[in-house]
């Protein structure tokens, strides 16, 4: 059931300190609890919709639309408490490994919220400029991210996969992509 | 020789200029994309899904197969050449692969898996001919009890075969499922866990959730920890083998299909047991014990044909029962779906031109592979020596036109985001994906079959197990559930046997 500690990327964990430091590597060594904390939410959440479900709507069947979500929620709730009861036992998740993934170091969370922040972006800009333009700031943006600095080549490689993206999926594949006041002007 | 007649006509339908075109599309497409370093078959099919929008059901599907079996392909070139294996049934490609790669017989290492999956899909697919129809005439009777037991099958074997723990499976599950209720319910159109928006009222589409957890989730949790420096590729020719070789290999590549095959077909993850199942038996019988780790070839060709052929066999239990038992069929059940087609026993009797015409393209698909492939292989290699900023960025941007694609909706990229955000969070926490993504796609249809089937014995809880057929996958659900206890006994009681002995 219980996987042995084989995640590298727990690195936290100093020397014994003071009582306030010891806390916190406790903290950094168990933050999988918090993964038990959110499905516990979920299921609190599913549960909460589910029981505050008016089914006055003709019922067909013996079960109706709230016996699913009861379950799962429940489920939910199981499952989070076992977790947690897992991971106090010293059981670890395993982060997942990969061909470009190096798990010695830590987390790089800048690039993360970097690349988070430039897609959000894209879903705000798609529609106003078109997607030619928000889809090379989305793959130019995601490469500055994750650490191009070729200020000639990256805008041009963006601009020309995303142009001859457009071409291909709104005028040959016929899946219609918002072409904005540039496709206008074209 | 219905099976036989049916498939002449799916010739027909396949050999079509326009669909032989979308299956060469498919093949080369899968392959570059599986090719790439990081991106998986599940992931180049997520991926791809928005290509095939635009194209009617047949013309997509037969598009569909080529990038499966291009993607599959594709993934053994970087374990030969790269040996960082993307998925888990390229790892045993690697073991043999990279050495031989390193050795300067990497042409012959490619040459081996490339025909390794000829055969493998060859064989595979004839078994898929031969049985399907059968699979379908036995399942067609089945009900609504019939199909929740096998989507409760589904549910349990992913959680409990795959990944190392089994809490984790079944949270990654539960996931999934309350992804799936999202929407309006499909029988009385209730709202859940819609919180109001008109938005989330229509439901999380299939797509945007796959597309989320398998390529925004990777290129994350890749982001988070990019390795600075990239492997080192080793340069190739054009693959060949000579006569030596091929004597020590073609008894490997029939081998593999009849481990590959049946693996495929039941919920047991896919290509990853048989691939190393077909290692280990090569290697048993292999004259050349002495080379084996250091680049035996017996090593490549084996479990390539063995993964290419379990590819086949997914396909069966996909096409005749609507059970997907690995990520990538998982992503093809969504496709069926978004063209309203619901793979089953029916599917054969009521879509006998897609169907046919598509396990037709699975023949053709895998001839262009050999013929593309082999000659393509460096240009192939080059793929591998992409800047990895570009490689993850290119993701990024195809995983937004994929989900702006599905409903034209910016927000759908707000949610694709926060998918992929739990996706990250997941590879973390070693929570499996595979899971989460079933739990999506056949949630909502086993609510449903639930539903109804109760609705059929009034209520009776009883109702859900009244068939032999329903019986019978409680009784496997039992015994996979039960396994590790049952091993656990056993193992107990044959050291108390030794100790006696002793």
């Amino acid at each position: 059931m219980t996987t042995p500690d084989t995640t590298t990327t727990t690195t936290g964990a100093g020397p014994e300190g003071t009582g306030g430091r010891s806390r916190r590597a406790w903290l950094r060594e168990h933050s999988e609890l918090g993964v038990g904390v959110l499905l516990l939410a979920l299921g609190v959440l599913v549960l909460t919709d589910a029981l505050t479900m008016d089914v006055e709507i003709a019922q067909r069947g013996p079960i109706g639309p709230k016996t699913v979500p009861v379950a799962v929620g429940v489920g939910l709730l199981v499952v989070a408490v076992l977790l947690a009861v897992d991971v106090l036992r010293g059981g670890r998740g395993e982060a997942e490994g990969g061909e470009d993934i190096d798990l010695s170091e830590p987390a790089d969370w800048r690039t993360v919220l970097l690349l988070a922040g430039v897609f959000l972006a894209t879903a705000v800009l798609i529609e106003p400029v078109g997607f030619p333009i928000a889809g090379a700031l989305l793959f130019w943006g995601s490469a500055y991210a994750l650490g191009s600095r070729h200020l000639d080549r990256d805008p041009l490689i963006a601009a020309g996969l995303s142009v001859v993206t457009y071409e291909v999926f709104n005028n040959l594949l016929g899946v219609p992509l918002p072409g904005g006041p540039l496709m206008g002007v074209l | 020789m219905d099976a036989f007649n049916s498939l002449m006509d799916g010739f027909g339908t396949a050999l079509t200029p326009v669909n032989l075109l979308w299956a060469a599309v498919g093949v080369l497409l899968g392959t570059a994309i599986g090719v790439l370093p990081g991106i998986g078959p599940a992931m180049a099919v997520a991926l791809l899904l928005p290509v095939t929008y635009g194209l009617e059901p047949t013309g997509a599907f037969i598009m569909f197969a080529g990038i499966y079996y291009g993607a599959m392909f594709g993934g053994s070139t970087t374990s030969i050449l790269l040996n960082t294996p993307g998925e888990s049934a390229a790892v045993v490609a690697a073991m043999e692969g990279h050495p031989m790669a390193k050795a300067g017989r990497g042409a012959q290492a490619l040459a081996a898996a490339a025909i390794g999956h000829f055969a493998g899909g060859m064989i595979g697919t004839l078994l898929l001919v031969a049985l399907a129809p059968t699979v379908a005439d036995l399942a067609v009777d089945i009900g609504a009890p019939d199909y929740f037991a096998i989507m409760v099958l589904a549910f349990i074997a992913v959680t409990s075969v795959l990944g190392s723990s089994r809490i984790r499976g079944l949270a990654s599950l539960l996931i999934g499922l309350t992804i799936g209720l999202v929407g309006l319910d499909q029988m009385t159109g209730q709202q859940r866990l819609t919180f109001g928006s008109l938005q989330l009222a229509d439901g999380i589409d299939v797509v945007i959730v796959a597309v989320g957890l398998f390529a925004i989730g990777e290129a994350l949790w890749v982001a988070a920890h990019l390795r600075r420096g990239d492997a080192e590729a080793i340069p190739v020719g054009r693959p060949w083998l000579g006569g030596a070789d091929v004597r020590r290999t073609w008894k490997s590549w029939l081998r593999g299909p009849f481990i590959g095959f049946p693996f495929g077909a039941i919920p047991a993850g896919g290509a990853e047991i048989p691939t190393f199942l077909s290692y280990v038996t090569e290697k048993r019988l292999s004259r050349h014990k002495d080379e084996w780790g250091k680049g035996a070839i017996e090593g490549v060709a084996g479990p390539e044909s063995a993964a290419s052929a379990s590819a086949a066999g997914t396909l069966v239990s996909m096409l005749t029962l609507g059970l997907p038992t690995t990520a990538v069929a998982a992503v093809m059940l969504a496709a069926f779906q978004q063209y309203g087609i619901q793979p089953g026993p029916l599917l054969f009797e009521r879509e006998p031109d897609l169907v046919w015409g598509l396990i037709a393209s699975l023949f053709v698909g895998m001839v262009l592979l050999l013929a593309l492939n082999l000659p393509l292989a460096p240009v192939w290699a080059k793929l591998l020596r992409i800047p990895r900023p570009y490689l993850y960025a290119g993701i990024l941007f195809f995983a937004a036109v994929g989900a702006y694609a599905v409903g034209g909706e910016p927000v759908d990229l707000v949610i694709l985001l926060v998918i992929g955000l739990i996706g990250f969070g997941m590879r973390r926490y070693g929570l499996p994906i595979l899971p989460a993504v079933i739990g999506v796609i056949l949630g909502p249809n086993a609510e449903q079959q639930l539903r109804r089937a109760l609705q059929i014995s009034d209520g009776s809880v009883g109702g859900l197990v009244d068939t032999p057929f329903s019986l019978t996958v409680y009784g496997l659900i039992v015994l996979i559930v039960a396994w590790p206890l049952v091993k656990k006994a056993l193992a107990r009681v044959r050291r108390r046997g030794v100790d006696v002995e002793a």
